[in-house]
């Protein structure tokens, strides 16, 4: 693989972690400048995501670097029947660096494979989103002004939400306590359990999403549980309105709590949230934009602060 | 009747390949691996052996063929215990364990029907993550298999 590219959140260690964040820190002091002037980036949906494709266009626009690409794979050759590598590497005659998400898994390791051009997943499936990881980093970081010794709470899809499997790798290297809070169904799979506790942090799973453990967390991490995942639909209509966060329920929570969500979301963060301090969630999308541009410099091997 | 079985299966082959200390589990596994069923030459298989080191174990004996590394290493990924003997005008000539690499290249099919080896015209990639009780985690997707769930490419 060359080595600024960016596919899973493994990839990267504490330090590269730490540096990626202080440069999301430098981007949101100075979000528009022209250091990926003459840069082109081609951003390669093979799957839809709105959001995600928004966020790294955005990051690339403030930067004064160009953007091709498709936001759709039935408007590609790969609708004709072209492999990925093809794909991959006639766009490389093109971009300085390939920004891709698929709907197969490992599609984003396979890439960097074929290609020396950079390639930065912005999700491969149920796999990997690393991209997503880095502005929830950056989210608690800037809301809480560490990611040392915090109480992080996690509620809802924990069996199958990637968002929460790549955001506990990353934070084991900051000492949390983790609440995992989902139906037995959904619940935290062991490997990362047995992470938890190679690493020596404290967790506990919970069925219930209590005052208690409301009360004590400083991060509420919502993930939406999705109906697919249900092969009865009785236990889904049991389980849906189980882990929705309601206003009321922050009572008594801690004044620096902060209420983060991958969105989209559906029920489990009832509209009577949106006007709470507490509610973080539309913030954290707009911090996807430094992140991404972050993560695009460093794969660019571009330093924003060297100008300075 | 141990001791007895063990001279014939071993000691009757002039020349060819014994492969010995295969779990027991494995045995038809591996015996489909290498192909056995298309051999004219005379072959042995045995199973259900005692055996000090796995409680019981199987064995293959087969007259006139030295199989490829490529096949042995197969082997190992059912059988990682198992050991290879040489045999030419009855003298075992070499005697060695199957290597089980850390990385299997070509080797494996992943499970997972959303994994990109799947779909693209590539050879598919495992890393041993435990080596004991095998267990292989596909490079692309991520996904692990234990020893009973993989699936094997011919």
């Amino acid at each position: 693989m060359n080595s600024r590219s960016f596919v899973a959140i493994d990839d990267i260690d504490k330090q590269e972690m730490l540096d990626l964040l202080e440069r999301a820190r430098y981007f949101e002091a100075h979000p528009n400048s022209k250091i990926l002037d003459g840069k082109v980036v081609a951003t390669l949906f093979f799957e839809p995501s709105t959001r995600t494709r928004l966020s790294f266009e955005t990051a690339v626009n403030r930067l004064g670097g160009r953007v091709i690409g498709f936001s759709d794979a039935s408007t590609s050759s790969t609708s004709k029947g072209e492999t990925l590598k093809d794909t991959i590497k006639m766009v490389a005659n093109y971009a300085d660096i390939i920004v891709m998400r698929h709907f197969l898994e490992g599609a984003a390791r396979y890439a960097t494979e074929v290609t020396d051009v950079p390639v930065v997943n912005a999700g491969d499936g149920s796999n990997q989103h690393p991209s997503q990881t880095m502005l929830d980093l950056y989210s608690i970081l800037k809301t809480q002004g560490t990611l040392e010794g915090l109480t992080i709470t996690m509620v809802g899809d924990l069996k199958y939400g990637r968002t929460v499997h790549s955001l506990v790798m990353a934070l084991r290297y900051f000492k949390p306590r983790f609440n995992f809070v989902s139906s037995p169904q959904l619940r935290m799979p062991e490997p990362y359990l047995e992470i938890c506790r190679q690493e020596g942090l404290e967790y506990a799973e919970h069925t219930d999403f209590s005052p208690e453990v409301i009360n004590s967390s400083d991060i509420l991490y919502m993930t939406r549980v999705q109906r697919e995942r249900f092969s009865d639909a009785m236990e889904y209509e049991k389980v849906k309105n189980l882990y929705t966060l309601r206003n009321a329920m922050l009572a008594g929570a801690k004044p620096n709590l902060r209420i983060l969500h991958p969105l989209p979301r559906v029920n489990e963060v009832d509209r009577d949230v949106d006007d709470n301090d507490k509610a973080y969630y539309f913030e954290q999308a707009r911090n996807g934009v430094f992140a991404r541009q972050a993560i695009l410099t460093r794969a660019l091997g571009i330093d924003p602060r060297s100008n300075d | 009747m141990t001791k007895e079985l063990k001279e014939l299966a071993v000691a009757a082959l002039r020349n060819g390949t014994v492969i010995d200390h295969i779990p027991s589990k494995a045995l038809f596994r591996a015996v489909r691996i290498l192909g056995i069923e298309g051999l004219d030459t005379s072959v042995t298989i045995g199973n259900n052996l005692q055996s000090n080191k796995l409680g019981s174990k199987g064995i293959i004996k087969v007259a006139e063929v030295e199989f490829s590394e490529d096949e042995l290493n197969r082997i190992a990924i059912i059988a990682p215990s198992a050991i290879v003997n040489i045999i030419r005008d009855y003298e075992v000539v070499e005697k060695r364990p199957v290597v089980l690499s850390d990385t299997l290249v070509g080797l494996v099919r992943c499970g997972n029907p959303k994994c990109i080896t799947n779909h693209e015209p590539t050879p598919t990639r495992f890393e041993v993550v435990n080596r004991e009780d095998v267990e292989l985690r596909c490079h692309y997707c991520g996904h692990t298999y234990k020893s009973s769930d993989i699936e094997i490419i011919k």
